[in-house]
């Protein structure tokens, strides 16, 4: 009777640990350490040097001095001894650089929360409300997630021109939310399914209504896809281009993609450092953003994917 | 079970005043939640789909309204050289830089899916080209393809392997290749790490019995990685060729089209037409022109769901 539990309990390790072992393992000890090095490390390297040198050679042009940028047979190109904050401070001080990055901010936010609050509601409304057609409003979702802004331009940009929209940033809060809220309500549809459907049960045996199930119970536990679709849409507003490029003239108005390539874009032969600048300072807040969360991109991106 | 309790219901509702019925009524409560979304994507969305259509039956210029002029818009494209080679270099571009996108994306998620020191680093990092502006990410392209202060024309000088610096984006040929380059750049990341995601779903015993009973490791990854994965590579590829064919940013922030209209596509030519040169109509007979390859592309995305749910035997809830 005693020697029973043991056994029990010993056939159990012997079993889940090898596998746990194996798991974080896997096969990989086939394989010898030399050829690992050939087949795994020499390729993953190649491939992300090439994916990041842009980045470090942008960030490199932006700190170098203007007679280095030109001259590379004097000085080594791949790196510098004497950094400069000078582009930097032009960008800053001599340039709308901070109305630009203003104005993608302000956009970028507002266009966001709309398309959330819209998404939200028609989430809810195709996965859990189940009204009459909600697969075919579904459906139909995906397909317009499908049409690309560079369709859409020229016709929208006649009608942002009647609505009298044109050359003001409330052209592109109302249209970016077309190209955002087909993907969010998609992402969010996918995390509503996993939330289990007695908790809205006893809600509505409780007395509440839809309205306060959506606030108090649906959403504090789609918390981690409300994250994720938010930042994707972010990032995709920050992104933009040929919407704010068609829509928006003046020069304050414009967003920080745009009038890097309209305005930093002269004759002047020593432009190449306030262009890397500008262009490392607008990607630098997403990249940020991004560092703090990778894996809410992740599942932003491999989650409207799979659904 | 609810569909049942619905007509049960019914007539106790009907009692209810038309206010309540607004409430509580689950397709007018669906119909309120849905107005909002609806809102934005029929004036945002369908409505310009359809307006785009009818310009493009119209010589609508910027500052005139047009009149209904039938097929002239297409009859014109038809005998236009520019607009054939903006197809022929749409083609070319969305087919080589898919290709290569699905290449090297699958080749990256099998090597990020293997065990290795600083895995979550790694992932990460191949991210960062995906989540930076095109625009931006374009520009520095831009800078080391330059034609006089390359970076690569430098290397490659100083390697001894050129003479003189390569005329990167001043050139047909190379134009076309750096663009490419630069799309597939930026492609592979997202590829990748949505084919990585699928690949965590294989599970690891597959590999190790196909591997007891004396597989190889290609007739492993040909006979359970690619077939578990083709669902997720269909969906993946579609969204990769329908945004390859309708790209504007990169190509507009490289090359603007040139040189010699050789890195023209729809999409800019579209732009060049309608907004710089005024032709809203001719222009938006361009961007209707790309709905059919769309349609079609959507349709393979769409078998390729079909699919999925057939392997899975399945519905999607």
């Amino acid at each position: 009777m005693t020697d029973l539990p043991a056994a029990k309990v010993d056939l159990k390790t012997v079993i889940s640990s090898p596998a746990r072992v194996d798991n974080s393992e896997g096969m990989s000890y086939l394989q010898s350490v030399p050829r690992r090095l050939v087949t795994l490390y020499l390729p993953l390297t190649i491939i992300v040097v090439v994916l990041l040198f842009p980045f470090y050679w942008m960030a490199l042009t932006s700190v170098k001095p203007d007679d280095q940028l030109l001259d590379l047979d004097k000085y080594n190109p791949f790196w510098t001894w004497n950094p400069t904050f000078k582009h930097f401070h032009k960008l800053l001080f001599e340039s709308y650089y901070p109305h630009w990055l203003w104005n993608t901010m302000y956009v970028a936010i507002c266009a966001t929360i709309l398309s959330i609050i819209a998404s939200v509601l028609a989430a809810y409304a195709i996965v859990r409300l189940r009204y009459k057609g909600a697969n075919l409003v579904g459906g139909l979702i995906f397909l317009a997630y499908l049409v690309p802004p560079s369709i859409l331009f020229i016709p929208l940009a006649t009608v942002v021109f009647q609505y009298g929209l044109f050359d003001s940033p409330l052209a592109l809060i109302l249209t970016y939310p077309t190209i955002l809220i087909p993907f969010s309500t998609w992402l969010l549809m996918g995390y509503f399914k996993t939330i289990p459907f007695e908790l809205e049960e006893c809600a509505l045996i409780d007395g509440a209504s839809r309205w306060q199930i959506l606030i108090k119970i649906v959403l504090p536990l789609a918390i981690p896809g409300l994250i994720s679709a938010f930042i994707f849409c972010f990032t995709l507003c920050w992104n933009e281009f040929i919407y704010a490029l068609t829509f928006l003239q003046s020069t304050s108005n414009k967003t920080v993609p745009v009038a890097i390539v309209n305005e930093f874009v002269d004759g002047d032969i020593y432009r190449w450092g306030s262009l890397m600048a500008g262009a490392l300072a607008g990607s630098l807040p997403l990249v940020i953003l991004y560092a703090f969360f990778v894996e809410h991109y992740v599942s932003a991106m491999t989650g409207a994917v799979k659904e | 079970m609810a569909d049942v309790a619905i007509p049960r219901a019914k007539p106790q509702i009907s009692e209810d005043s038309a206010w309540t019925q607004l409430k509580h009524n689950r397709n007018w409560l669906g119909f309120w939640f849905m107005v909002p979304a609806m809102a934005f994507l029929i004036f945002f969305l369908a409505y310009p789909l359809g307006l785009g259509i009818w310009l493009s039956f119209t010589d609508t210029r910027i500052g005139r309204v047009g009149h209904f002029v039938a097929t002239e818009n297409y009859e014109w494209l038809w005998d236009d050289s520019i607009f054939w080679l903006s197809v022929f270099n749409t083609l070319l571009y969305t087919f080589v830089a898919s290709a290569l996108k699905f290449a090297i994306g699958l080749y990256l998620a099998l090597l990020l899916n293997e065990n290795m020191p600083f895995k979550a680093m790694l992932r990460a990092m191949v991210l960062i080209p995906f989540i930076v502006p095109t625009v931006l990410s374009a520009l520095a392209f831009w800078w080391i393809f330059d034609s006089q202060f390359s970076i690569i024309s430098w290397s490659l000088r100083h390697l001894g392997l050129i003479d003189q610096n390569i005329n990167f984006l001043g050139d047909t040929t190379w134009a076309r290749i750096c663009v490419i380059f630069a799309n597939i750049w930026r492609g592979v990341p997202f590829v990748a790490i949505t084919l990585l995601a699928g690949l965590q779903t294989v599970s690891p015993s597959l590999y190790e019995a196909a591997t007891l009973d004396g597989a190889t490791r290609w007739q492993n990854f040909r006979f359970i990685t690619y077939p578990l994965l083709t669902p997720i590579i269909a969906v993946v590829m579609t969204f990769s060729v329908l945004f390859t064919f309708t790209d504007f940013q990169l190509i507009w922030a490289m090359t603007r089209g040139g040189p010699v209209n050789a890195t023209h596509l729809m999409a800019t030519l579209s732009y060049q037409r309608a907004i710089i040169a005024g032709q809203l109509g001719e222009g938006a007979a361009i961007s209707s022109a790309m709905i059919p390859f769309l349609l079609a592309a959507i349709m393979v995305s769409w078998f390729g769901l079909q699919r999925r749910k057939w392997q899975q035997g399945e519905n999607n809830d």
